[in-house]
């Protein structure tokens, strides 16, 4: 599914990402922790093709391809997803249009008919139900005057509508009440498929409390210096971060 | 290459020239000129005096250089001021047209034809200085509702044109409304009587095609006692890389009761990338709410000119009465726009609302200039303005000018202002939802502009949405 080899990452001439290694097998779930400022959100972003990154060495495939090479759209079309640690707010356009119009970009990249508004109501719907949500958020403009915990449902309601086959998500716990915490986590469990890979980032264990992962990496200083199963996210948690970047140094 | 760059613009599409043969009095301007106009539309004496009074006038007169915009001067003796393609029908049959000029704006997307026509929607169609077809004119006589050049109106209905023509921009008014009195050739004229509803949306559409020549249309539109009327406007010129003079005047009557709804796509050609060329857009537009509880209502989506200067605005004389001014303008390339509205509260309970939204990309300026005056008698006036400026780059500029002169102390004022940027993250938010940077930023623009779209009549609404996309095309990396 996705395959990182050596990744080198710099952001206006400061070099963040140093040699990230990767393997995502499809249907699995990668959980990313690692202390503030070891490259996490940038590790999504770049695997999204923000443009303020800079790759300067390293590779990253995906199903095959080349993803380093295509541009944010493609990668979008081809079913690479990212939930936004901070969403954006466009005025004046509503979440359903949005909504509604990337689909049908990425319909249309499948070769598969573009939806109408009545056809799309259908399908999201059916979505919704699937996750259990309503539909309030769907005729306000896209994450204007949201919450936060409405900002990272909204992410979630996407993910859940476009279907990715890798979903990335950079820290969809943070700021959120646990009860938020828990719906957000629901709906992700729902959406886990043999088909679709999950990287989550987050800075703390207690989301994985509610998602199991199949692996849990931790990056710091800009490498992944441990990965293991589900225990290591409490061991973390019980002994912070500090004993594995004291390592790291040595190593 | 990274981020939001100016880039290469789209072609403008509406650059191409037509190869006809035109009638085209000499460049230059003098009192014999301005008597051989008014000769030409065979006026009546009391039209060619008043041209007449506001030439000397306009000698007397300094171009205004307030506006926040740069150009060089303006050789007014090396503009023609009369340009009429040869073969001119008389108006009674639509057949007589030139083929020639049904071809042009069929191109430019406006069928003359009738049975071709948007159901609902009267078109006058000016070429150059004057009026070459007017739909619909028949139908519309069963209402009583008079909708044809203003030539035409001068010769066949002179007690309405003489007792409204210039009582809202008078022949002094300023620099370019006394040229354009001086010169102007054509333009539209409505009337809509009492307790008429004019049953379709009213529209022209003015086109330049001849080079060193200015357009100077003049529109009056009258809606008496308890009548309604929507009217629309849109233009374009060819490419060409002298710069084109166009100084209109419209003057907006509403009576009693009355409403007039005016809305304008104005797409004039903008200039190069470099400024070289593109149309001087210095226009005066003023509606009177003369009546009680009358209502003017200005929705504009400025996209062309390589200068703009204009401030459709509303007096609003009549108790109760509203004025309304909805506002797009758009600069890219190195366009200037100064642009904005003057709302002049004389009677109670006036009510305004303001609400523009610029949007600067390229090297373009783009300034909102705009005055709301609200004298001693206007008892419980109330003002709403919101100036909304977004920049798309960091090579053009946003500028705000809000006047606000205020003499009776019940009155209510409220002003809102924003300026955003088009950053990278939004865009790329999009992107990473499968859209193309350039629908990206078309999304984020349209959103930007909703509040103005949603007062501009339903297909016009679609076209104005379109041309955005278009303009705007490029300016992103």
């Amino acid at each position: 599914m996705l395959e990182v080899r050596g990744l080198h990452v710099a952001v206006g001439g400061t070099e963040i990402l140093r040699g990230v290694d990767l393997s995502v097998k499809a249907g699995e779930v990668h959980a990313i922790m690692g202390p503030n400022g070891s490259g996490k959100s940038t590790l999504t972003q770049v695997l999204a093709g923000h443009p303020a990154y800079t790759v300067t060495a390293g590779t990253a495939t995906y199903e095959g391809k080349d993803l380093l090479a295509l541009k944010p759209e493609e990668r979008a079309r081809e079913g690479l997803f990212l939930a936004f640690q901070y969403p954006v707010e466009i005025r004046g356009i509503t979440n359903s249009y949005f909504l509604r119009s990337a689909v049908n970009a990425v319909r249309k990249h499948r070769g598969q008919e573009e939806l109408d508004p009545l056809d799309f109501l259908a399908v999201l719907e059916e979505k919704l139900k699937a996750i259990g949500w309503d539909d309030t958020l769907m005729n306000r403009p896209v994450n204007e005057g949201f919450s936060g915990g409405e900002k990272k449902r909204n992410e979630i309601l996407q993910l859940a509508v476009l279907e990715p086959r890798l979903a990335l998500l950079d820290e969809t716990d943070s700021g959120l009440d646990i009860d938020a915490l828990k719906t957000v986590a629901n709906a992700v469990n729902k959406l886990r498929a043999a088909d679709r890979s999950f990287v989550i980032v987050t800075h703390y264990q207690r989301l994985l409390n509610f998602i199991t992962p199949d692996v849990v990496h931790v990056l710091a200083d800009g490498r992944i210096v441990k990965s293991g199963g589900p225990d290591l996210a409490h061991e973390l948690e019980a002994k912070g971060y500090d004993w594995l970047r004291a390592g790291a140094m040595v190593s | 290459m990274t981020g939001i760059e100016a880039q290469v613009q789209q072609p403008y599409k509406y650059g191409f020239v037509t190869d006809i043969e035109s009638d085209v009095v000499p460049p230059g301007l003098n009192e014999d000129v301005v008597r051989l106009i008014s000769a030409k539309k065979g006026e009546p004496a009391w039209m060619v005096d008043w041209r007449l009074k506001a030439y000397r006038n306009w000698l007397k007169m300094e171009e205004p250089h307030w506006p926040n915009v740069k150009y060089g001067p303006i050789d007014y003796q090396a503009i023609s001021y009369y340009a009429a393609p040869k073969k001119l029908p008389k108006l009674e049959s639509l057949d007589q047209v030139d083929p020639k000029l049904v071809a042009t704006f069929e191109k430019l997307g406006i069928p003359i034809e009738e049975q071709k026509r948007l159901t609902g929607v009267a078109v006058d169609a000016v070429f150059d200085s004057v009026s070459v077809a007017t739909t619909f004119q028949a139908e519309l006589a069963k209402y009583g509702v008079i909708f044809c050049p203003i030539s035409e109106a001068i010769r066949k209905h002179p007690e309405l044109v003489q007792k409204y023509l210039g009582t809202v921009v008078p022949h002094n008014d300023n620099f370019f409304a006394a040229l354009n009195t001086a010169v102007f050739t054509d333009g539209s004229f409505v009337y809509v009587p009492k307790g008429v509803r004019c049953p379709m949306e009213l529209s022209t559409y003015f086109r330049i095609n001849a080079s060193s020549t200015g357009q100077f249309e003049r529109t009056l539109i009258i809606a008496d006692e308890g009548s309604y009327v929507s009217y629309l406007e849109g233009c374009s010129a060819p490419m060409r890389d002298e710069n084109q003079l166009h100084a209109a005047v419209v003057e907006l009557v509403a009576l009693d009761n009355a409403t007039i709804k005016y809305s304008t796509i104005q797409n004039w050609y903008p200039g190069d990338e470099e400024g070289k060329g593109g149309i001087y857009n210095f226009v005066t537009k003023r509606g009177k709410c003369a009546g009680k509880n009358s209502k003017v209502s200005w929705t504009q989506v400025e996209t062309g000119s390589a200068i703009t200067w204009k401030y459709p605005g509303c007096i609003l004389q009549g108790d109760n009465s509203i004025g309304e001014f909805y506002s797009v303008a758009v600069t890219s390339r190195r366009q200037q726009a100064d642009t904005g509205t003057k709302m002049i509260h004389l009677g109670k309970n006036t009510r305004s609302t303001i609400v523009s939204k610029g949007i600067s990309a390229g090297r373009g300026q783009n300034t909102y200039r705009g005055l709301v005056k609200i004298m001693k008698g206007a008892e419980g006036a109330r003002n709403y303005s919101q100036c909304d400026s977004m920049l798309i780059g960091d090579q053009c500029g946003a500028h705000t000018f809000p006047y606000i002169d205020v003499r009776n102390s019940s009155a209510i004022m409220e002003h809102e202002a924003s300026t955003s940027k088009i950053g990278e993250d939004q865009i790329f938010y999009l992107r990473q939802r499968g859209l193309s940077a350039e629908d990206a930023v078309s999304m984020i623009v349209n959103g930007f502009c909703k509040e103005v779209f949603k007062e501009l009549p339903m297909e016009f609404a679609v076209e104005a949405t379109r041309l955005l996309g278009i303009s705007l095309e490029g300016s992103v990396g």
